[in-house]
């Protein structure tokens, strides 16, 4: 496969603790696809983000970047907000251009732009406290997008969100995808979420940590909100609950 | 905000203050009940008149051992957090250095306070002499919970933020400017609430140890004499502006804390439930 943006290959991960998150994982995400992975609490689903994104030691096996990727442009939506609680919405969404270096003038149109995509407009001088669970994880979203990624890796982001906002966000994140084109690989507890965002849907297994499923969802794209209500969708969606159920078959309660 | 009753009128500040009142008054009431003679206590009423008569000579001092208190604290201030930062930057600074710190610390002022100002005598003479050397002491005292303080808070950044920092390629300088130094504040201003008590107790307690007179003596020197001479009234007042002034350090400290962190700290916001 020569079109793989990112190929994981026989990853094993065991933390200092002595815990295997992940034993012989492997994937390889295709460029410009949308990925999700699924799997119960535990599985290692935060893990292989983090590896991806170059954060910790695998113990053995390989990760590639595709000749055409840029590992640099790789932004990450952590599974918590993890905003500075000491700055206000602006200056958390502006963090990845200040670090880059560009003054708070040059970056005030597109911290202004990503604050309006996660719909947070009125906000910009509040301090992460003041806000509820879910418009702080919209800040960190805001804060991910703001670098023009190439590689989105989303770690539960609409985790905390209520249904509404939920579906909302979800057709936002498909738009902004189709018009950019971004490689990403997006952790869901969600199912539905699961099979309405993606191209492909992998289902992964607890302890240690592997890949169970790998469905391909072939439907195309811009799915409206009337996909939700099709057959094929749910055929989909009971299918990845089936892999899920047999995944924690077996599972120490 | 709400429109709320003055903030001298709360009961975290008329309580405490009651409570004062009512334990000088019985104490001015027992000194008159059983004549103990001044010499031996001294009611709350000659302790004050004694403090205005004796203002001129006592205030004087007090302002001499502040300034030992302030300079000191400055120093503690700057080469405390100076020194933390250092320990993050390398894990074999901080573990070759730190327990030296801790030695310094636990070593009793009161021992070590004549050796350093035989020391500083050697180096700096004259008049400025006794006052480096309280300075030092104070220093000694003071530095410590700063530094111990300032690392905890240098090594508390949230995990995820450090990480976010790698992957946008943070350089330690912005890593330690926009991430720890803003996550170790409220653990600094934590240790400069005891340093800055600590500061004017190191004082104090070098200024008993040197007990020098002449015109740069401060407040303790004040106390010491005042004893000799049975003047324990003046020694009262005397113990009474030291308490003051540590009192006024620490309220101060206490309201720059929470200036500083009135937007995003627990300590510092007003919780809304
Ligand atoms: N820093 C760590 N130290 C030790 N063990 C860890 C650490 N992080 C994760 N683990 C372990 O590795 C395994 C996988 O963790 P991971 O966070 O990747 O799971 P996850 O699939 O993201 O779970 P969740 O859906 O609950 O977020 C778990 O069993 C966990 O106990
Ligand atoms: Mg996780």
């Amino acid at each position: 496969m020569t079109s793989a943006a990112i190929t994981l290959n026989h990853v094993r991960k065991v933390y200092a603790n002595g815990t295997t998150a992940l034993k012989d994982f492997n994937l390889a995400v295709e460029a410009g696809q949308f990925v999700s992975i699924v799997g119960p609490s535990g599985c290692g689903k935060s893990t292989v983000l983090r590896l991806i994104a170059g954060l910790g030691q695998m113990n053995s096996g390989q990760i590639h970047w595709g000749k055409e990727q840029d590992s640099r442009k790789l932004a990450f939506v952590f599974q918590e907000a993890s905003l500075m609680p000491w700055a206000t919405v602006q200056e958390n969404v502006r963090l990845p251009l200040k670090l880059a270096g560009l003054s708070t003038r040059a970056a005030a149109a597109a911290v202004a732009e990503a604050i309006a995509l996660v719909d947070l407009q009125g906000f910009e001088q509040a301090y992460p406290r003041e806000l509820s669970g879910g418009m702080k994880m919209r800040v960190s979203i805001a804060r991910a997008l703001i670098t023009q990624p190439e590689i989105l890796l989303m770690d539960e982001p609409f985790g905390a969100l209520d249904e509404m906002t939920r579906s909302r966000l979800n057709s936002d994140l498909l738009d902004l995808w189709l018009q950019k084109r971004w490689t990403v690989v997006f952790v869901t507890h969600n199912i539905y979420e699961a099979v309405y965002l993606s191209n492909r849907v992998v289902v992964m297994a607890a302890r240690p940590g592997r890949v169970v499923a790998d469905l391909a969802i072939d439907s195309a794209y811009p799915r409206s909100e009337s996909f939700r209500t099709e057959p094929l969708y749910n055929q989909y969606c009971r299918q990845i609950s089936q892999a899920l159920a047999g995944a924690s078959q077996g599972e120490p309660l | 905000m709400k429109v709320a009753t003055p903030r001298w009128l709360s009961p975290e500040i008329l309580a405490p203050l009651g409570v004062g009142l009512l334990a000088l008054s019985l104490w001015e009431i027992a000194v008159r009940v059983s004549g103990i003679p001044p010499y031996l206590l001294p009611g709350p009423i000659l302790v004050l008149q004694t403090l205005v008569q004796e203002w001129g000579s006592l205030f004087p001092a007090l302002l001499i051992t502040l300034q030992i208190t302030l300079v000191a604290f400055l120093a503690a201030i700057a080469s405390g957090l100076l020194i933390a930062i250092l320990f993050t930057q390398s894990k074999w600074i901080e573990r070759s250095f730190f327990p030296y710190a801790v030695i310094l610390q636990t070593t009793p002022i009161v021992a070590i306070a004549p050796l350093i100002i035989i020391w500083v005598r050697q180096i700096v003479p004259g008049d400025n002499s006794t006052f480096v050397s309280l300075v030092i002491c104070a220093w000694i005292v003071a530095f410590f919970p700063i530094l111990s303080n300032t690392t905890l808070g240098l090594n508390s950044a949230d995990h995820n933020l450090v990480n976010l920092f790698q992957l946008y390629h943070a350089s330690r300088w912005q890593a330690l400017l926009y991430l720890r130094l803003p996550s170790a504040m409220p653990y600094f201003l934590g240790g400069l609430r005891i340093s800055g008590g600590l500061a004017l107790i190191g004082a104090v307690v070098a200024e008993f140890v040197a007990g020098t007179g002449g015109t740069r003596s401060g407040i303790a020197y004040q106390i010491l004499i005042s004893s000799f001479n049975l003047q324990i009234p003046r020694m009262f007042a005397a113990l009474l502006m030291t308490t003051v002034l540590g009192v006024t350090i620490f309220a101060a400290l206490t309201l720059l804390s929470d200036y500083l962190l009135r937007y995003w700290h627990e300590s510092a916001v007003k919780q809304e439930n």
